[in-house]
């Protein structure tokens, strides 16, 4: 699907978007900008284009060309445009993902933007993310917490409260099953839920660093630190913690179990809050936890997977291309594109406010001031595509048939020889 | 005079005898050279190299071959496939029974012959979608069944020994269809002074489908060998619907797997898929050289 919207911003949108002063500074651009966008959900699809209108007014001499492409098409028309006829800017993801436009040159490299101001002093904490060799390879728009999203009102009927370590977890559980319920809902149809499960406990048994050396390759799979964190997650699974023929269902299929009260919890994304909401979970029901710490001695990280803008080295308006990426990380763009109302994650950039919500204001506490370990961005894009790819396979076989962990880590171990 | 004339006039009728035909075929041969032909050497070439499918390929030789014998996925695939093949072929047997018993003249056959239609009238996207659903573990139909009859439920399509058969169950419900229509067109065509002629030297039932019937329904029987076994082969919108190759891979056949190494998200190894694909086109190629011998036969043959 590929919907061609040609925005031409005329100067009559402009006075009515006024308001965007703040860019005072910048000139005005002229020329042409093309942008390929992947923000192809409504929400998203929306938040794209106010974007482009309240940048063409601050810019009224500049044709502003978007075409929203498919978020899954995205992911195999990217090969093809950023080696011809490349936009000025694409929608990708942060981390290892990047590796194969980096390595065959074909993203550009930002790290003159990554050194000014406002760069260093409030985006700091993605800066990571965007980083291979060294240098930065793009800018992030939006990310979101990963943690447990759990029933408060089961919790509040057994009696439970939101547990901080590991024994107290299991303890939980061990009521939330005594009582006929499964203590976490999952769909691993297609498989990346399961990464989320390895992450959380490999960032909490071995740490932010031991988990990075496994993404790239410097760990072996049959490595006792790693068997450790899987003897962990096969506590949960043989106290019967987590739904069953959960390798049938997608993450989506797997949340009724959670809103019928068959499930009393969800380690997922924040995406997951809106359907959770709009099936009849209100706040008052819902909430949320930071995943338990497990090895004390490890400093807590989380997941938050980043959403970025990059300039294809093919670009014909890279400067053009740079200030709206200076556009988009700015902190009054960022508060506004995270709104509860628009995208509803959490902005980037420190000096932005975040919306008031529940979960929201949790996880960005939590990402800002209780994740000393790190961030990580999420088993499939720290982790190259075709680890993440078996490696997930593994994970999801290792729920359903525990006793075949020998193999499958034999198994991994193998691709990890062939694939870094 | 008159024979040079004559002469002349014939040698452009001739030629254009000879060049019609292939000026004709000539937008069809362009394009399937160019859309089929072309793509297929194409192939054999990027599965010599390493890919991503950026950047510049590297030469690796036979690696990408060498590679795929120690692969558990190709080895699973290739057994999947197998099963397909075999199995698929069901098909044939269970289209001709209920072509036999809709074959007659009753009130609203039409109706009846429309509904046996059906599932091959609907997309596999689908027939996928109800057999999922059919056999979901907690509210599908199956295990509604069964546990009222007082059996364990199964959840079929997350069972590894199960899920491929689970998945060639579905994938049967329209090619039974498929070759249901193609004997209900052959049993028109039947003999019937012959079917006359047998029914006085005192056959019936079984023997004279064998004898009779079946070797005039020879044509149609090809046909939905051929039909059945390119169908077996290429089955891939199933498998992605119901299973995603799942659980944890057991489910893939060679086409859905060479997707998934070159062109899915877990992909950009466009050499080893083009690998997969060679050896897929391999086994195929038996099976098209001997279909394009049977009807090169036939055709040759004076009726």
């Amino acid at each position: 699907m590929l919907f061609n919207v040609k925005k031409t911003v005329a100067a009559a949108t402009a006075s009515t978007l006024l308001a965007t002063g703040a860019f005072a500074g910048s000139h005005a651009l002229s020329g042409d900008l093309v942008i390929f966008s992947d923000m192809s959900n409504p929400a998203p699809r929306a938040v794209m284009e106010g974007m482009i209108d309240r940048f063409g007014a601050m810019h009224p001499n500049l044709n502003i060309d978007l075409t929203v492409i498919d978020r899954e098409n995205m992911k195999t028309q990217i090969l093809n445009f950023t080696s011809a006829n490349a936009p000025d800017l694409t929608n990708w993801y942060a981390a290892n993902r990047m590796i194969p436009f980096v390595d065959a040159g074909l993203f550009e490299d930002v790290s003159d933007l990554w050194a000014e101001d406002e760069f260093v002093n409030n985006l700091a904490s993605t800066k990571g993310a965007l980083t291979l060799d060294g240098k930065q390879w793009g800018i992030p728009y939006s990310y979101y917490q990963w943690g447990v999203y759990y029933r408060e009102d089961i919790f509040n009927e057994l009696g439970l409260t939101e547990p901080t370590t590991w024994a107290e977890e299991k303890a939980n559980c061990g009521k939330i099953v005594a009582s006929g319920r499964a203590c976490y809902t999952i769909g691993t149809k297609y498989l990346w839920t399961a990464g989320g499960w390895f992450d959380y406990i490999n960032l909490r048994t071995n740490g932010y660093d031991f988990h990075v050396q496994l993404a790239n390759g410097e760990i072996a799979w049959t490595d006792p630190r790693v068997r450790q964190t899987f003897a962990n997650w096969r506590e949960l699974i043989d106290m019967g913690a987590f739904v069953k023929n959960h390798q049938t269902y997608s993450w989506q299929e797997s949340l009724p179990f959670i809103v019928n009260g068959d499930a009393a919890a969800i380690l997922i994304g924040n995406f997951a809050v809106a359907p959770l909401r709009e099936a009849g979970l209100n706040d008052g029901k819902l909430d949320f936890y930071q995943f338990v710490s497990i090895n004390p001695d490890v400093a807590l990280a989380e997941d938050a997977p980043t959403d970025t803008f990059h300039i294809p080295s093919l670009a014909k308006n890279k400067e053009n291309a740079k200030e709206f990426m200076r556009f988009v990380v700015s902190a009054e763009n960022q508060t506004l594109i995270n709104a509860g109302d628009a995208l509803g994650q959490l902005p980037i950039n420190a000096q932005s406010a975040v919306d008031d919500d529940k979960f929201l204001n949790q996880g960005f506490a939590m990402l800002s001031t209780n994740s000393p370990g790190g961030v990580a961005q999420f088993f499939d894009r720290d982790f190259p595509a075709e680890m993440a790819g078996m490696g997930m396979e593994g994970l999801q076989e290792f729920m359903v048939f525990p006793d075949n962990l020998d193999e499958i880590l034999e198994r991994l171990e193998s691709a990890r020889a062939d694939i870094y | 005079m008159s024979v040079t004339s004559q002469h002349i006039r014939a040698k452009p009728l001739w030629n254009q005898k000879k060049l019609m035909p292939w000026l004709f075929l000539m937008p069809g041969i362009l394009f399937f050279g160019i859309y089929v032909v072309f793509p297929i050497f194409q192939s054999f070439n990027i599965s010599f190299y390493k890919w991503s499918g950026l950047g510049e390929p590297k030469y690796i030789g036979l690696k990408n071959y060498v590679k795929l014998f120690s692969d558990r996925a190709f080895e699973i695939s290739l057994w999947n496939n197998l099963k397909w093949l075999v199995l698929y072929l069901l098909a044939i047997p269970t289209g001709l029974a209920i072509a036999l018993f809709l074959n007659q003249t009753v009130t609203g056959i039409r109706l009846y012959k429309s509904l046996f239609f059906f599932p091959f009238v609907i997309s596999q996207v689908v027939v996928g979608l109800v057999f999922t659903w059919f056999y979901d573990p907690t509210f599908g139909l199956l295990n509604t069944i069964l546990t009222s009859l007082g059996f364990a439920p199964v959840n079929v399509l997350g069972d590894p020994t199960l899920v491929t058969y689970g998945i060639i169950l579905a994938g049967l419900w329209p090619q039974t269809a498929y070759c249901m229509i193609l004997y209900l067109t052959g049993l028109n065509t039947v003999d019937a002074d012959q079917v006359e002629a047998a029914r006085l030297d005192g056959a019936k039932g079984l023997r004279m489908l064998w004898y009779i019937i079946l070797p005039q329904l020879r044509p149609a029987t090809f046909i939905a060998f051929v039909v059945t076994v390119i169908g077996a082969l290429r089955s891939f919108d199933l498998v992605s619907i119901m299973t995603n190759g799942g659980p944890f891979g057991t489910s893939r056949v060679l086409s859905f797997y060479m997707f998934e190494k070159a062109l899915s998200e877990y992909g950009f190894r466009m050499g080893y898929g083009a690998a997969i694909a060679v050896v897929l086109f391999a086994i195929m190629m038996v099976f098209i050289v001997y279909f394009l011998r049977t009807m090169y036969k036939q055709e040759s043959e004076p009726r």
